[in-house]
């Protein structure tokens, strides 16, 4: 039976506690399906636009080499060879990329797109998008480029995540705050009273929601690296990359 | 999906990051540093109006290990009432779970950023950081990270030794806190579970070799000795007894180091008063050439007044 992956989808998480790589050699179909989607709904975003940029390909070919590069990466197992110790995943896709990529130009060959994995045309247009924003980084910036896209990736699928829980919980208002305080540019500059006025709210309910909003968008960026990460060693170490010390971030504001 | 723009990401990080505050006496003014296992944030203790420093965990581990190291660490701070040390005030959990304490914030410079002046003022300084070591190991606490970033040196000359989450206690069970915070305020390299703790050309021999059992406080003779390397890495000529007096803390093997730190400190005594100190046997000659220098006013005196006694006794018998 074909197990088809849908890139880009968020509510294909799964909440499992076990080691995102090993589940995605698990013999249960089911299991390792959900531990793809979750790999290739952090990772894809950050592999595309690496190959667009370090690789200098244009959109379509974009497309076809992430999609070919997610199904080599599972046909042939590259992942059975990755071990934690030694390299972050991140990392160790790099390479896996450049090995990729460099194989296919020495072969010469034209790639069709998708086989095991479905995409979202618009999820490429966006990514697209994404990248005329971006400052082009400079040959040597490569790694500090994909732990960037890296992050962002985590950080939206987090938020949408979060949206859907706090929708289903019927707290909407709580994760309009958040968006408005620290995802748009420029909320910041209002007072909580402007702000209370605008939601209907106490002043005293914007702090608190405002508060729970980012204690719980903390706890499922925690949640989801927790997935992605086999040890308590890792998970520590992906913990400070993202959350810890600031990366230099360039880019052009929305 | 939209678009994050690096901005939001940023903005998210700082969100995520940032102790929640809420239900506590504590307003969030900035962040301090970060390190590999907990964050330091300058806070407003609104109910006394002062800012502090709160340390607190970066992230949880799922057995709570590194909550406890962090409680362990504010204990082991409370227990060392010095003027030397910083004081903890409080300690807790906040709203989001994570473990903190709060303690007097430190302004000043760490020792690294300002290492100056002439050898016995430097000296004299390194005798304050021994006495607070010393303190510390006489109520059973090892530091084990003593290094120039961990010593804060304030606006009117106090020297404070930080960052005691590495700290050990003697004869006690093995408690690796591995919570960081340097004086700077900034991040240092990470300890991580189970590996060597301590900071690579500051830690002894057999603490890199991550022999914990086997660490008394001779480790943090090793560490003191090369903090005074450090602290005269540009004096332009270190006299011989006082690299004889690193060499001996320094020895690889911990049984030739200086038995303690009082007789550490006391060394560099005897060499402030110039008198001898046991890192640095003398020949007889050199033991007359270190008294002729310490005495040379008094000789320089005497040896006038022969001279005038001569020349009397010459214009005399003219």
């Amino acid at each position: 039976m074909r197990d088809d992956t849908n890139m880009g989808g968020a509510n294909a998480f799964p909440l499992t506690r076990r080691s995102l790589i090993e589940a995605t050699r698990s013999p249960q179909p089911e299991e390792r399906r959900r531990a793809l989607n979750t790999l290739i709904a952090v990772y894809w975003k950050p592999v595309y636009k690496y190959i667009r940029l370090r690789w200098g390909k244009d959109n379509e070919e974009g497309k076809d080499l992430t999609q070919e590069f997610f199904s080599r990466l599972l046909e042939k197992d590259f992942l059975g060879s990755y071990d934690a110790r030694r390299a972050k995943l991140r990392t160790f896709l790099r390479v896996c990329i450049d090995r990729f990529l460099a194989n296919e130009q020495k072969a010469g060959r034209r790639l069709k797109r998708g086989r095991d994995i479905q995409f979202l045309p618009l999820e490429f247009e966006a990514a697209d998008g994404e990248l005329k924003q971006i400052e082009i980084p400079a040959p040597g910036q490569m790694d500090e480029f994909f732990e960037r896209e890296w992050a962002r990736s985590v950080f939206a699928l987090s938020l949408e995540r979060l949206r859907e829980d706090l929708e289903k919980n019927e707290k909407q208002t709580h994760f309009q705050l958040l968006q408005l305080y620290d995802v748009e540019d420029g909320g910041r500059e209002l007072t909580y009273e402007q702000v209370a006025q605008r939601f209907e709210l106490k002043s005293s309910d914007v702090t608190n929601y405002l508060a729970y909003a980012r204690r719980e968008f903390r706890r499922t960026v925690l949640e989801q690296l927790r997935e992605m990460t086999a040890s308590e060693e890792e998970f520590q170490g992906e913990a400070r990359s993202l959350l810890g010390s600031k990366v230099e971030l360039k880019g052009r504001e929305e | 999906m939209k678009t994050l723009p690096d901005t939001a990401i940023e903005r998210l990080r700082r969100a995520a990051n940032a102790p929640q505050l809420s239900g506590t006496r504590y307003r969030l003014l900035e962040k301090l540093g970060e390190g590999g296992m907990a964050g330091v944030f300058r806070v407003q203790d609104t109910a006394l109006n002062r800012e502090l420093a709160l340390k607190v965990i970066s992230v949880g581990d799922a057995a709570g290990e590194l909550a406890l190291r962090l409680l362990q660490e504010a204990h082991v701070i409370a227990k060392l009432e010095h003027p030397g040390i910083v004081p903890v005030h409080d300690a807790g959990t906040l709203a989001d779970g994570r473990v903190f304490y709060t303690m007097k914030l430190v302004q000043g410079q760490s020792l690294d950023q300002c290492a100056e002046g002439g050898l016995p003022e430097r000296l004299r300084l390194f005798h304050k950081i021994c006495d607070t070591v010393s303190f510390a190991h006489s109520r059973g606490v090892l530091h084990r990270d003593l290094k120039p970033q961990n010593i804060m040196v304030g606006a009117f000359g106090e020297v404070l030794v930080m960052d005691w989450g590495l700290s050990k206690l003697l004869g006690g069970s093995e408690r690796p806190a591995e919570c960081e915070q340097t004086a700077g305020g900034e991040a240092r390299p990470v300890t991580a579970h189970g590996s060597v703790l301590g900071t690579p050309g500051y830690m002894s021999p057999e603490q890199a070799r991550g022999d914990v059992t086997a660490l008394d406080h001779r480790a943090d003779i090793y560490s003191l000795g090369a903090v005074l390397r450090f602290l005269l890495a540009n004096v332009r000529a270190v006299p011989r007894a006082v690299s004889a007096i690193i060499g001996k803390a320094m020895k690889v093997d911990p049984a030739q180091r200086y038995g303690s730190v009082e007789e550490l400190s006391r060394d560099l005594a005897h060499y402030l008063d110039g008198l001898p100190v046991s890192a640095y046997p003398e020949s007889p000659l050199r033991r007359l050439w270190r008294w002729a220098g310490k005495n040379r006013v008094w000789i320089l005196l005497v040896l006038a007044y022969l001279l005038m006694r001569a020349a009397l006794i010459l214009w005399r018998t003219r």
